[in-house]
C-alpha cells in the first residue's frame, strides 16, 4: 500500500519563543526545528503498516522551504522510502497547503494519506480535513488506532467525552492525535541510508494551484505574565471576590 | 519526541553540523531522555548497569558508530562525538560503557585484528550480541602501562596468559576481553572468551563514581588461547595506545554533555530559587558562575568540533586529543562542583543529576590518562623534554 505523509518543519517544543522584534512573526535565531510532533506520529504509523504489510511504499512531503529537507531526511532516516519537497519560499496558509497536498495526492495516487491532526506551531487543525475534502476521500481525524482491512479502514477516535470507531472504504485521509503510537527513533545506519534515498523538489508554481493568501497575521503578543494566585478563606469571600474584583458574577 | 531538549549553544555551532550528525545527536538524545533519564538514579544508587540498554543502544547503532563496514554505521567522527555527548549527558557510566565497547574493544580488534577476527566479532558486537572489555591497567601500573607484569609465553601453537589487570569497565558481564600483555617482542593483545580456563572475573564494589557502570579485576591463571584468539596486528605498546587515543576523543565529547546537564540544571534552580527576597540568579556572584560554566562549556565544544574535523580528514595528532580530554574533562568537573555548591543542600541529593555527575567525573579526570599525564604528554609535545621517567 502507498501511504502519503505530509511533515511540517516546527520549532522543537523545548525552544523558548520570543516573538520578532517586528511582531510579525517568531525571532528564528537559535531555534532548533523539529517534525512536528504529530506528524512524526503518522510516520510511525505509515512504516507500522508497511512492516505488517510486509510490502509497500512510504512517502513523504513537505511544502516549504529549502531547510525544510532536513525534517524530510529525518522522517527518511525513520525508515520511509522516499520525499518530495514541494518548494515555497513564501510561507502559505493552511488552505492552500491542503490544495498543494490535494494535487500531489492525485499524482502520486496514494491509498492513505496519515497526516498530524494539528502542527503545534499555529494549531490550525485544519489540513487534514481539507484535503480529504478536496479529494473527495473519507476522513478520520484525531485517530488513536487505525486498522486496516483490505480495501476498509477502521480508526477509533479521540472525542470529547470518549472514543468513536468509524469505518470506511480507502482511498481516505487519517489524522493523528497523541496516543496512536510511540514514534521510533531514527537509527544511526538508517541515518546514513537516508542520504541515498530519493528526495525529490518541486516548484509550487509548476502545481497550477491557487496559493492566494487568505489569512493575514496582524500581529503576535506574548500573552501577559501570569501573577500568583491568592489563597482564600473559605466560599464567602471567594464569592465576594468573584463578584466585585473579578466582576464576574 | 525527536530532538526534543535543550541544548546550550551560544555560538550558534549547530549551523556548523551536517544533517546527518544533527540526527545522529537528536536520535540519541531522544532515546536517552525517554529510556535512560527515569531510571538512572536507581542505578546509580544501587550499583547496577541497565543492561536492558545494550539491546536498544545497538539497534540504534551506537557501537562502533564511526567504524566502517562489519555492520557498522560508518557515521563520521563528528556525529560519533555528538552521540558520546548525548549518552554521557545522562551519565559517564553510560558513556563509558558504549566507549569500551566501541572505541576500545571493537577498534582493538578493528584496527588490529585479523580479517577473519574482524568478520567474527565485529558484526556481533555493533548488534550488542557480544559485549567487550579492554584489560590494559593493572594493580600495580596505571598510568605506565608500559610496566606491566601480565605475560603471555608461546606454547606450541599456541598461548598461556598469566597475570591480572584491574579497573576494567564492563569486565565481569563482558563475553570477550581484549587483554594486553608482554611478550618476548614487547607488548601484543589477546581476545580472552568468558568461560575460557584459568579467566576469572570478580567485581570492584565501594565506588561513589561510576556506581551505575560496571568496574571489574580480570584474573589469567595459566589461559591457555590459540593463535585465533592472538591480534597479528598488535605490536608493541602503540597498539593499546591508539585505542586510547580513540576512547579519549569520545570523551572529550562527552564531558561537554555532563557539563552541560549540570549548568542547566544550576541556571534553571537559580533562576527559580530566592534568598534574600530575589532569585539567586540575580546575584553578580551567581551570574559570574554561570557566566564561566557556559565560557567553558562553549569552548569545549569549539576545541571538539574542530578536533573531530581533523580526525575526519585524517590528520588528528593524538596529543590535540590528549588537549582536549584534559581541557574539557577539568572544565567537566569543575562546572559540576561549582553547579554543586549553587544549589546548596538540594546539590547533594539525587533528586537533581549535578552530584552523580560530579562524582562520575572524578573517574573521567582519572581514566584513560589522568589530567597530570596528558599535560606531559603535551609537556613532552611542546618541549621536546620527556617528562615521564
Ligand atoms: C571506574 C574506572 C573504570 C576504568 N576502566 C578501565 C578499563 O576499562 N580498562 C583499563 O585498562 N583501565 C581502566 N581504568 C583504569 C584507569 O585507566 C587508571 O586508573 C588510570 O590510568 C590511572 O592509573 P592509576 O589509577 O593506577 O593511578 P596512578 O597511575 O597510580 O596515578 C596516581 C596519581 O599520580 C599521578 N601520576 C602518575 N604518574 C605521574 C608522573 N609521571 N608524574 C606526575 N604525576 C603522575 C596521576 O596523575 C594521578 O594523579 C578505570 C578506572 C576507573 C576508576
Amino acid at each position: 500500500m502507498k501511504i502519503l505523509v505530509p511533515v511540517k518543519r516546527v520549532p522543537d517544543p523545548a525552544t523558548t519563543i520570543r516573538v520578532a522584534p517586528d511582531g510579525a512573526g517568531i525571532a528564528t535565531d537559535n531555534v532548533k526545528w523539529v517534525i512536528n510532533p504529530f506528524d512524526e506520529i503518522a510516520i510511525e504509523e505509515a512504516l507500522r503498516i508497511k512492516e505488517k504489510q510486509g510490502q509497500g511504499e512510504v512517502v513523504l512531503i513537505a511544502v516549504g522551504q529549502q531547510s525544510w529537507q532536513e525534517q524530510l531526511r529525518t522522517g527518511l532516516a525513520m525508515g520511509a522510502d522516499r520525499a518530495i519537497l514541494v518548494r515555497s519560499d513564501a510561507p502559505l496558509d493552511p488552505l492552500a497547503i491542503a490544495r498543494v497536498i490535494a494535487k500531489v495526492a492525485e499524482n502520486e495516487k496514494p491509498e492513505l494519506i496519515i497526516i498530524g491532526k494539528q502542527a503545534i506551531d499555529d494549531d490550525s487543525n485544519q489540513v487534514g480535513q481539507m484535503i480529504a475534502e478536496m479529494l473527495g476521500w473519507p476522513q478520520a481525524t484525531f485517530a488513536s488506532k487505525i486498522e486496516l482491512n483490505g480495501d476498509r479502514c477502521s480508526v477509533v477516535r479521540e472525542v470529547d467525552g470518549g472514543l468513536a470507531t468509524v469505518a470506511f472504504p480507502l482511498p481516505a485521509v487519517v489524522t493523528t492525535d497523541l496516543r496512536l503510537n510511540e514514534p521510533r527513533y531514527a537509527s544511526l545506519p538508517g541515518i546514513m541510508k537516508a542520504r541515498k534515498k530519493p528526495l525529490n523538489e518541486i516548484a509550487v508554481d509548476s502545481l497550477g494551484v491557487d496559493l492566494t493568501p487568505k489569512l493575514k497575521i496582524k500581529v503576535l503578543k506574548t500573552p501577559e505574565k501570569r501573577q500568583a494566585g491568592r489563597k482564600l478563606g473559605s466560599v464567602q469571600e471567594l464569592v465576594a471576590a468573584l463578584h466585585n474584583e473579578a466582576k464576574v458574577i | 519526541m525527536i530532538g526534543s531538549s535543550r541544548d546550550v549553544d551560544f555560538f550558534n555551532l549547530d549551523e556548523l553540523l551536517r544533517p546527518e550528525e544533527k540526527m545522529a545527536r537528536d536520535a540519541v538524545r531522544a532515546f536517552v531522555s525517554r529510556e535512560v533519564l527515569p531510571q538512572i538514579e536507581q542505578h546509580f544508587a544501587h550499583e547496577t548497569f541497565d543492561r536492558g540498554l545494550v539491546a536498544q543502544m545497538a539497534d540504534l547503532g551506537i557501537f562502533g558508530a564511526n567504524l566502517h563496514g562489519y555492520g557498522c554505521a560508518g557515521m563520521n567522527n563528528i556525529a560519533y562525538g555528538l552521540i558520546m555527548q548525548e549518552l554521557e549527558a545522562a551519565d559517564s557510566g553510560l558513556r563509558s560503557f558504549a566507549s569500551v565497547q566501541s572505541a576500545l574493544a571493537m577498534y582493538a580488534i578493528y584496527s588490529s585484528g585479523s580479517e577473519e577476527q574482524k568478520q567474527r566479532y565485529l558484526p556481533e558486537m555493533a548488534r550488542g550480541k557480544l559485549i567487550g572489555c579492554f584489560g590494559l591497567t593493572e594493580p600495580d601500573h596505571g598510568s605506565d602501562p608500559g610496566g606491566m607484569e601480565t605475560r603471555a609465553r608461546r606454547d606450541g601453537r599456541g598461548w598461556v596468559l598469566n597475570g591480572v589487570k584491574r579497573w576494567i569497565t564492563n569486565g565481569s558481564i563482558a563475553d570477550l576481553a581484549i587483554v594486553w600483555a608482554k611478550v618476548e617482542e614487547g607488548v601484543t593483545g589477546f581476545i580472552v572468551e568468558r568461560g575460557t580456563p584459568g579467566f576469572a572475573t570478580s567485581d570492584i564494589h565501594g565506588k561513589f563514581s561510576m556506581r551505575a557502570s560496571i568496574t571489574s579485576e580480570l584474573v589469567f591463571e595459566d589461559v591457555r588461547v590459540d593463535e585465533a584468539h592472538h591480534l597479528p596486528n598488535a605490536r608493541g605498546l602503540r597498539a593499546p595506545l591508539s585505542c586510547l587515543t580513540q576512547a579519549r576523543y569520545g570523551i572529550a565529547w562527552g564531558a561537554i554533555g555532563a557539563a552541560r546537564t549540570c549548568y542547566l540544571c544550576a541556571l534553571d534552580y537559580v533562576k527559580s530559587r530566592k534568598q534574600f527576597s530575589r532569585p539567586l540568579a540575580g546575584y553578580q556572584m551567581v551570574q559570574r558562575k554561570l557566566v564561566n560554566m557556559l565560557t567553558e562549556i562553549t569552548k569545549a565544544q569549539m576545541i571538539c568540533l574542530r578536533l573531530g574535523q581533523l580526525k575526519d580528514a585524517g590528520t588528528m595528532r593524538p596529543e590535540q586529543v590528549s588537549f582536549a580530554k584534559r581541557n574539557n574533562v577539568n572544565a567537566a568537573l569543575k562546572i559540576a562542583r561549582t553547579a554543586r555548591d549553587m544549589l546548596g543542600a538540594n546539590g547533594i541529593v539525587n533528586e537533581y543529576p549535578i552530584i552523580r555527575h560530579m562524582l562520575n567525573l572524578e573517574t573521567v579526570n582519572t581514566y584513560e590518562g589522568t589530567f597530570d599525564v596528558q599535560t606531559l604528554i603535551l609537556g613532552r609535545d611542546i618541549t621536546g623534554e620527556n617528562a615521564f621517567d
